[in-house]
């Protein structure tokens, strides 16, 4: 049980490394950028994870019981493991339907002329 | 403030970043909808899993009690907003890294011909938005 919650985020990695492997995703092949993206986000949600810990909001159980500060190890975790799934799934759409644009496509270059 | 609320402030705050901070404006895109329904599929079987489990447990007085596969709603918002935010900065990072290869392509384009003009080096809002 104390494993549970680790397993659950190494699941979430494994079933989505096809689309990186197979799909073509190249999130994990742009690490900066994958960084750049997980540190503010890392940084809202462990904040908002730390109040709630310490409002008594919600509290977890059957963890293997490192804590950096009040939040959980596993929680850190999450924040890294489920953006990177969701980038992944992002990218892997972009694979699928070529033409959905998404807003960081390259601009054009003008003619010049 | 109560998780439901935290919650929706979450969302409005992802809303915000998305539209107008970093201008990625996912929330108009298919692309965005259609990876997020992917995601929330998984969210719901990931959250059931944990709260079904008992490993996170929530107080009563701060959530308003519905539950979809034993999650409270609220987590629902707090998955959207983690998502959104993630996306939108994502998106962000990578139009930045290609605007400036286009910009740098566009210089020394220029620079071998004629044209010695000074030009804006980054455009608000690029054509591809």
């Amino acid at each position: 049980m104390r494993w549970l919650y680790l397993g659950v985020l190494a699941a979430c990695l494994v079933v989505t490394l096809p689309l990186e492997v197979v799909l073509g995703a190249r999130v994990y092949r742009r690490p900066l950028r994958l960084a750049l993206t997980l540190l503010p986000v890392l940084a809202v949600f462990l904040i908002w994870d730390a109040a709630a810990i310490s409002a008594g909001q919600w509290s977890y159980h059957h963890l293997v019981g490192l804590r950096i500060g009040n939040v959980p190890v596993e929680e850190i975790a999450f924040f890294v493991v489920v953006p990177i799934c969701t980038v992944l799934t992002l990218e892997a759409v972009r694979r699928r339907r070529p033409t959905w644009r998404i807003g960081d496509e390259p601009p054009t270059l003008p003619t010049d002329q | 403030m109560t998780y439901t609320a935290a919650a929706v402030l979450g969302v409005v705050a992802a809303v915000v970043l998305d539209v107008a901070v970093l201008r990625t404006r996912l929330v108009r895109r298919k692309a965005f909808w259609t990876a997020y329904a992917i995601v929330l599929a998984f969210q719901l079987l990931v959250n059931g899993i944990l709260t079904g489990r008992r490993l996170v447990t929530y107080d009563h007085d701060t959530i308003l009690g519905a539950r979809l596969a034993y999650a409270p709603v609220e987590d629902i918002l707090f998955g959207f907003s983690l998502a959104l935010q993630t996306l939108a900065w994502w998106v962000w990072w990578g139009r930045r890294a290609n605007q400036a290869r286009a910009n740098l392509a566009r210089t020394s384009a220029g620079a071998a011909t004629r044209n010695r003009v000074a030009r804006p080096t980054r455009t608000r809002r690029s054509s591809t938005l």
